[in-house]
């Protein structure tokens, strides 16, 4: 291909190699010589998903950790609780939150393919999309959380949300003991995305005794 | 076929040339409706340039699997009511 003027061969500018980034960009390519995409919607696109992180999921969770009614409307349309502290839910996936308590444990998969709060989280760590996290989240669940060093205690329900289609789950976890005196940008620091995932707790507080 | 929360389906046992959104492991297995989640375009025609419609109703279906109660999201064409 030597639509940019001359033709002399020369490697492409890219960083990433492996099959999957050749694929990816041989597919890039071929949708924009068929005019199926335009580069610059590509690149935005891309620009966008990769300037979203975690920070924003825990803004909502925060928030919801200190006012009961945001926690509610957080519960029940979390796409309006993240437009309410100005956060971009992102395009059409409907996301849900879930909550974590002393009586039940949610943690998220898809075993499918990769599909993720990117909106509120951010692109998914690579784990998540690996062929072993995906089949052991529901045949495994508790070895998979013992392994990230999650221990349910007694009585505690698991559930597995594998999302399969159109809705994205965010995990609400339970807030930590000692963080009363907490301000909400504090809590905030608490919150991993893995504890968003459901396969961790939140960061202990530095001042909270063991 | 449409469902309330709490209705007993059975996840349709059936092979599926082609994309798909409904993961083998709960193929053939009961569960029943825990949320309606709407009705969302038919990944299984979109996937192959149609625009996806008719829409199709999303139900979060709940299955006591062994090692865990999974939540899935299936398709009403693929649930079955069970008897």
């Amino acid at each position: 291909m030597s639509e940019h003027g001359h033709d002399h061969p020369h490697e492409p500018i890219a960083g990433d190699d492996g099959p999957a980034a050749a694929r990816a960009r041989a597919l890039e390519e071929l949708l924009v010589e068929k005019d199926v995409v335009q580069r610059e919607d590509v690149r935005r696109n891309v620009d966008w998903l990769v300037s979203r992180s975690p920070a924003d999921g825990a803004r909502l969770v925060a928030r919801a950790w200190v006012d009961p009614v945001f926690r509610d409307r957080l519960l029940q349309d979390a796409r309006a609780a993240a437009l309410d502290l100005g956060l971009d839910p992102g395009p059409s996936p409907v996301v849900v939150a879930v909550e974590n308590t002393e009586q039940v444990h949610y943690m998220v998969v898809c075993t499918l393919c990769s599909c993720y709060p990117r909106a509120l989280l951010g692109p998914p760590p690579a784990w998540y999309k690996s062929l072993p996290y995906r089949s052991r989240a529901v045949s495994d669940p508790r070895g998979v959380l013992e392994e990230f060093g999650v221990e349910l205690g007694e009585g505690v329900e698991l559930r597995v949300l594998d999302s399969t289609a159109d809705i994205r789950y965010l995990v609400i976890p339970r807030r930590p003991e000692g963080t009363a005196d907490l301000g909400e940008e504090e809590l905030a620091a608490l919150i991993t995305r893995d504890s968003m995932i459901g396969v961790a707790e939140p960061v202990a507080p530095a001042s909270a005794t063991a | 076929m449409t469902f309330r929360v709490g209705d007993r389906v059975r996840v349709a046992d059936r092979v599926h040339e082609g994309h798909h959104r409904t993961p083998g492991y709960v193929k053939g297995r009961s569960g029943w409706i825990e949320r309606v989640h709407g009705s969302f375009t038919n990944p299984e025609t979109r996937a192959y340039g149609s625009d996806g419609l008719p829409e199709r109703v999303l139900y979060q279906v709940v299955f006591d699997l062994e090692a865990a109660r999974t939540y899935v999201d299936v398709f009403e064409h693929w649930l079955e009511a069970e008897r």
